[in-house]
């Protein structure tokens, strides 16, 4: 007689609920991917019937969960050894590793399938790239490789908008270039802040994070410089056809914000860090989130002044 | 006498079914949306009836 209740208490055996394989597709990860490509999206001069944006951004999201559910198989060995990750399904026993693998291979077919058929096939191509970048290139390969696993990883994070942007125009432009390489030029800055507090989940999961191969020091400087070199594309960015009045002040006062973030940062010690229980560097990490969220909102409030007609472009206002 | 099943893996295990019952009607409903607007942005497609249609043959120099 098999016993029911044995089953329940077991972590290992316990039957996954839907939110067990909702969790495996990173749904924090997922907003950022939604809001992103729907800016992508709605910031293109096409017009797309809302239900076909509204399965665009949903099927970008679902691939997006699909390369997360890849990236929590292929990393569940590191994740149970680190405090942030140990509580995700694979780890934590919710859900056995070949169904996480058989759902990141299922949506991944499923999202760029439907992708190609409500939008595009270029769109659909862009998206199968991302997860082949962020499941193979990242996770399989550059995360426990090269202390510069962000920096190029990051790619996968920046294709979104770029996705959204062929989805409503079928094909790639400068402003859907410019929207990557702001996600781009962001990612290291932002990561290296969370680093720096969880250090000990990095090194001791024999993770190659530049916290671990060259130390704090090193790190900080490495903020410093990658928070300059965002800030100048940031700004600049406002002076492209991407961007506009809106994102011209908002670009200037998130940006002084990072840089004094930054800079704080640069000038600490770890025994600093220590003492006040990185707070500065949390505190720079949060600052990333609304930095990039606030970004692309101003990035649409232009893109709607330009469509309503109230923004004429900088040609205009310059004479040109 | 049936059995009747009270246990708490078998809610959970409903939970679930009910739950991706509720995503694939959602995923049924949304590939009907998308091949009506697909159709109704296509525009009325001219219909074929094996009768020559003189607009559609090319125009030859003196013919």
């Amino acid at each position: 007689m098999t016993d029911l209740s044995s089953l329940s208490t077991s972590a290992q055996t316990r039957e996954p609920e839907l939110k067990d394989f909702f969790d495996l597709m990173k749904p924090r990860v997922m907003s950022l991917v939604v809001f992103t490509a729907l800016v992508g999206l709605l910031a293109a001069p096409v017009d797309l019937h809302p239900l076909v944006a509204f399965a665009a951004i949903l099927f970008i999201a679902i691939g997006a969960g699909a390369s997360g559910a890849l990236n929590m198989w292929w990393d569940a060995d590191i994740d149970e050894k680190m405090r942030r990750t140990s509580g995700r399904p694979v780890p934590a026993g919710r859900v056995a590793p070949g169904e996480a693998l058989g759902l990141g291979l299922g949506l991944s077919v499923l999202s760029v399938m439907m992708l190609a058929l409500a939008a595009n096939v270029a769109a659909a191509a862009l998206l199968a790239f991302t997860i082949f970048f962020y499941a193979v290139i990242y996770t399989m390969w550059l995360k426990r490789s090269t202390p510069q696993n962000i920096v190029i990883g990051g790619a996968a994070g920046a294709f979104p908008p770029m996705i959204g942007w062929v989805a409503a125009t079928g094909s790639v432009s400068v402003e859907a270039a410019l929207m990557f390489a702001l996600i781009f030029m962001w990612t290291p800055p932002h990561f290296w802040a969370l680093a720096l507090f969880m250090r000990d989940d990095y090194s001791n999961a024999g993770v190659p994070m530049l916290t671990v191969t060259h130390g704090h020091y090193a790190t900080r400087r490495h903020i410093l410089v990658y928070t300059v070199l965002l800030a100048a594309l940031a700004i600049g960015m406002a002076f492209t056809s991407a961007g506009g009045p809106v994102y011209l002040v908002a670009a200037l006062a998130l940006n002084l914000a990072f840089f004094r973030g930054a800079w704080a940062i640069a000038r600490r010690t770890t025994d600093d860090a220590e003492t006040d229980g990185y707070r500065t560097e949390k505190a720079f990490f949060r600052l990333s989130l609304y930095y990039l969220f606030l970004h692309f909102g101003a990035l649409l409030a232009d893109a709607t002044l330009t469509r309503l007609g109230i923004w004429p472009g900088w040609a205009a206002v310059f004479g040109g | 006498m049936a059995i009747r099943a009270t246990h708490e893996l078998h809610d959970r295990r409903r939970g679930r079914n009910f739950g991706l019952a509720a995503l694939l009607l959602a995923f049924v409903l949304l590939v009907f949306g998308l091949t009506v607007v697909k159709v109704q942005e296509t525009g009325i497609a001219p219909g074929y009836d094996h009768v020559l249609r003189p607009e559609i043959v090319p125009q030859g120099d003196g013919q």
